[in-house]
């Protein structure tokens, strides 16, 4: 009889250990292809949130949204032509981001900048140094800054930052339990 | 516990997240929860809707115990006993 429970139990806990294996982590994974100041602050505050909830955050900048981690301090030598227009062409960081909508010329993301001050609404810039501190994992697309010829040198300083192609993203949003599109 | 109960309350942590929007008041509070101990209780006060909702799932998530809350004219204090 004994045995027989044994046997039982045994079989239970290797069940369990596999379904457990399968369950995605309390981690959220979060690609920012937009470069709209509106967009990228939403993924931030997104980003932050989660951390104070304890759940683990990767994050994966493609396209446009990598003009968002541009030093607005930096500028590397050796671009070509190309390299170089691009890089004149799209915004140099964080504090250059336009509204998706109602930009109006630059009035519209001005105005959005004057409120979230008046409102105390932590700016994208202050955003990124929290999401620093509170350990979001930045991963950069590589083939979007071969693209658009941005250069490593010219990225912010952000701890741990990563150069990786679509196979690290879809791992890391495999196993996480909310997956978003920004 | 009741309205009566927790106005008595003397909260071990007051996080005072009035002045800041979100995800101001999340931040304020993990950053609290850090600075008691287990048992303890600490107080948010808030001043918006989305907060008022916010911290109560927090808590949930965190394994901490939600106390409720007492709203006052201006402000809503919150209360959560730390896991």
């Amino acid at each position: 009889m004994s045995m027989e429970l044994e046997n039982q139990v045994k079989k239970l806990e290797d069940q369990l250990k596999k379904l457990q294996s399968t369950q995605p982590k309390d981690q959220i994974s979060i690609i920012v292809f937009s470069g709209d100041l509106d967009k990228v602050l939403a993924s931030m505050i997104i980003a932050t949130g989660a951390r104070a909830m304890d759940t683990e955050v990767k994050m994966f900048f493609t396209f446009w949204g990598t003009t968002m981690l541009r030093d607005k301090n930096k500028s590397p030598k050796g671009k070509d032509f190309m390299s170089k227009m691009f890089g004149f062409m799209l915004p140099k960081g964080s504090t250059k981001l336009k509204l998706s909508k109602l930009n109006m010329g630059g009035m519209g993301t001005a105005m959005l900048k004057g409120l979230m001050k008046k409102k105390n609404v932590s700016s994208l810039e202050d955003l990124i140094k929290i999401a620093a501190e509170m350990g979001v994992e930045i991963n950069i697309c590589q083939m979007s800054m071969d693209l658009m010829g941005f250069k490593k040198e010219e990225m912010i300083d952000y701890p741990n930052i990563k150069y990786v192609g679509v196979g690290s993203y879809l791992s890391d949003a495999g196993e996480s339990r909310v997956q978003l599109f920004i | 516990m009741t309205t009566e109960d927790l106005k008595n309350i003397t909260a071990n942590f007051i996080v005072d997240a009035r002045g800041t929007a979100c995800p101001g008041p999340l931040l304020a509070a993990k950053k609290a929860i850090g600075e008691i101990e287990s048992g303890e209780i600490m107080e948010v006060l808030s001043a918006d809707e989305g907060t008022k909702h916010d911290i109560p799932r927090w808590c949930e998530k965190m394994s901490h115990e939600f106390l409720g809350f007492v709203d006052t004219d201006s402000y809503t204090r919150l209360f959560l006993k730390k896991a």
